[in-house]
């Protein structure tokens, strides 16, 4: 694990100098080589055995027999109405989670920069703590509260779990940029006669607007992809993750790669979007 | 305090009060003290709910490591998320480093985008793309078997397919700690060492490791913590004989029925990381704002 320093060393060979020597200093070089390609490979053979299995008309998904091309399992898919709606649910419990997750992050963002010290330390401590405790926790936790107001596992309940950890996310992404926010114009807002709520509105809303565009999707693709939580808390629905889990042991079909394989270009999509709106924020100095 | 309403008005700083109290006590405190509760309590019917037999008790606990089977379901799932977390760090590191240091421009941005987009799939999706490589008549086996490397088909499902499947899973939640951190590291510090005789081993264990240490911390923490309660991956990629605690807690409460003690051995678990996540701070010496970023 070490051959990675090796490297420039054996970017010299190509001097002249050769001999024997070489052969001793390629090896690390070498040995890095395969490294690469292993973890490559491991990263992206299980990706490329789920995707090419989508078009393979075997019942169950695999691409050893290859048993002929098709674009059936799309079909299916479409077709399948418990599909539509775990997507539908998967969708509605995400939005839900912004509504909840993005005023209650940015709310708990501007409260931390008000204090000072201790106070603030705790707090932040406080916050995070949803992101170190495990998923399933979370999801037992609000189980049993609601349970005791009469509130079974639900719709109601998948919110709030996912809520309760999603908020954290959404405080650290405000909080990053706030740090950098010039308080000084918030001061000459006053200073030129406007009122708190304005300054709030007009400077400091407009200023936080790419951290929470970006905390929205990222809470909503955490909602979207949450299983562990919701696994708890979900009573008798059924949201896309848990829709697929289930499939493993109630029948798998190619049409649940098609699925995957839908996801996966939308995701990109998504990731590639928020990558971009990064670099060109980071290029253009706030 | 003073200072929020200072500086938003009684109207607004009174809303970001009541949301974060709604927040932390309504959504992170009070559901915790009532699992702490729960788990304190018998199992009990609705009708002695209330007389003497609900009182205080720690049969829950001790329920957990009485029994032999959970105890040591419990120890196997620490150690192996232990595992997972050591086998994480082992096959990223030198990943890391080369990203943070070796790579030019151009080939840490291809590498970025192909680490990303894995990053990006959801965990069970991730999981499931195993579970059809790794089935019995899957292409793994047939590969190896078309190449004669194995005499006859191999049951991967079981630990072997839950460790791989949960490596997977974490890769980047301890590659991208580790090359943040490396990469902050002064370049002249590694050829001046290298200038005076340092072997490669004793960089990485001088200089590069000890700059890393908050990146390292950061990437086994979130990695044990995910892995020890991960349920997806050992659901999917198990068998009978690799049992994970989390599935284990899930049986308390929708096929046991008893969640008395679910929320006991939740509990449990929970302590766990939070005690995992102590020690690493004290042993890296980092704090919880290094790591939570």
């Amino acid at each position: 694990m070490t051959m990675a320093l090796e490297a420039p060393v054996a970017a010299r060979l190509n001097t002249p100098k050769g001999g024997l020597a070489t052969i001793a200093e390629l090896l690390p070089r070498i040995i890095f080589a395969i490294y690469m390609i292993l973890f490559f490979t491991y990263l992206f053979l299980p990706l490329a055995v789920m995707t090419a299995a989508t078009f393979n008309t075997s019942k169950f998904p695999t691409v050893t027999p290859w048993l002929g091309t098709t674009l059936q399992w799309f079909d299916a898919l479409w077709a399948d109405q418990a599909m539509w709606m775990a997507l539908r649910l998967s969708v509605l419990i995400g939005t839900c989670v912004i509504a909840i997750a993005l005023p209650i992050g940015t709310a708990a963002a501007l409260f931390l920069t008000s204090l000072e010290g201790r106070a603030r330390t705790f707090f932040y401590a406080v916050m995070v703590s949803p992101l170190l405790t495990p998923g399933v926790a979370i999801g037992i936790a609000t189980l049993i509260l609601w349970r005791q107001a009469g509130v079974g596992g639900g719709l109601w309940l998948i919110i709030l779990a996912q809520s309760s950890f999603i908020a954290a996310y959404v405080m650290l992404m405000v909080i990053a940029r706030l740090q950098r926010f010039d308080r000084t114009l918030e001061e000459a807002a006053i200073g030129l006669g406007a009122s708190r709520w304005m300054v709030f509105r007009r400077i400091l809303l407009p200023y936080l607007k790419p951290s929470l565009l970006a905390a929205m999707l990222i809470a909503f693709l955490q909602s979207f992809e949450n299983y562990n939580t919701t696994l708890f808390v979900r009573g008798t629905e059924t949201p896309l993750t848990v829709f697929i889990a289930t499939k493993v042991r109630t029948g798998l079909t190619p049409a649940v790669n098609a699925l995957g394989l839908i996801l996966i270009v939308l995701t990109i999509v998504a990731a590639v979007a928020l990558e971009l709106s990064k670099r060109s924020r980071a290029a253009k100095p706030a | 305090m003073s200072s929020l309403t200072a500086r938003f008005g009684p109207g607004l700083g009174g809303t970001i009060l009541l949301l974060v109290g709604l927040w932390l006590i309504g959504m992170v405190l009070a559901p915790n003290l009532m699992m702490l509760d729960f788990s304190l309590r018998p199992n009990l019917m609705p009708n002695q709910i209330g007389t003497e037999a609900d009182r205080y008790t720690l049969a829950n606990f001790i329920a957990l490591f009485s029994d032999s089977v959970h105890r040591a379901i419990f120890f196997k799932t620490v150690w192996a998320s232990a595992l997972v977390t050591l086998t994480t760090l082992v096959v990223t590191y030198p990943l890391a480093f080369w990203l943070a240091k070796i790579a030019t421009p151009r080939g840490m941005a291809l590498a970025l985008v192909a680490l990303i987009i894995p990053f990006w799939i959801n965990e069970v999706l991730r999981t499931l793309a195993w579970y059809i490589l790794l089935a019995f008549n899957g292409p793994l086996n047939a590969v190896l078997l078309g190449l004669g490397i194995i005499a006859e088909p191999v049951r991967w499902f079981g630990d072997f397919g839950v460790l791989a499947g949960m490596v997977y899973a974490y890769i980047l939640f301890m590659l991208f700690p580790i090359y943040n951190s490396i990469s902050t590291l002064e370049t002249a510090q590694i050829e001046a060492a290298r200038n005076l005789g340092a072997s490669t081993v004793r960089i990485h264990r001088r200089i590069v490791i000890p700059h890393a240490k908050a990146g390292i911390a950061t990437g086994c923490v979130f990695t044990f913590m995910l892995a020890a309660g991960s349920y997806v991956a050992p659901a999917l990629l198990g068998s009978p004989g690799s049992r994970w605690f989390t599935e284990i807690i899930y049986n308390w409460f929708f096929e046991g029925g008893n969640w008395n003690r679910g929320a006991a051995y939740a509990l449990v678990l929970l302590v766990l990381c939070m005690l995992v996540v102590l020690a690493a701070l004290r042993v890296f010496r980092v704090n919880l704002a290094d790591v939570a970023k």
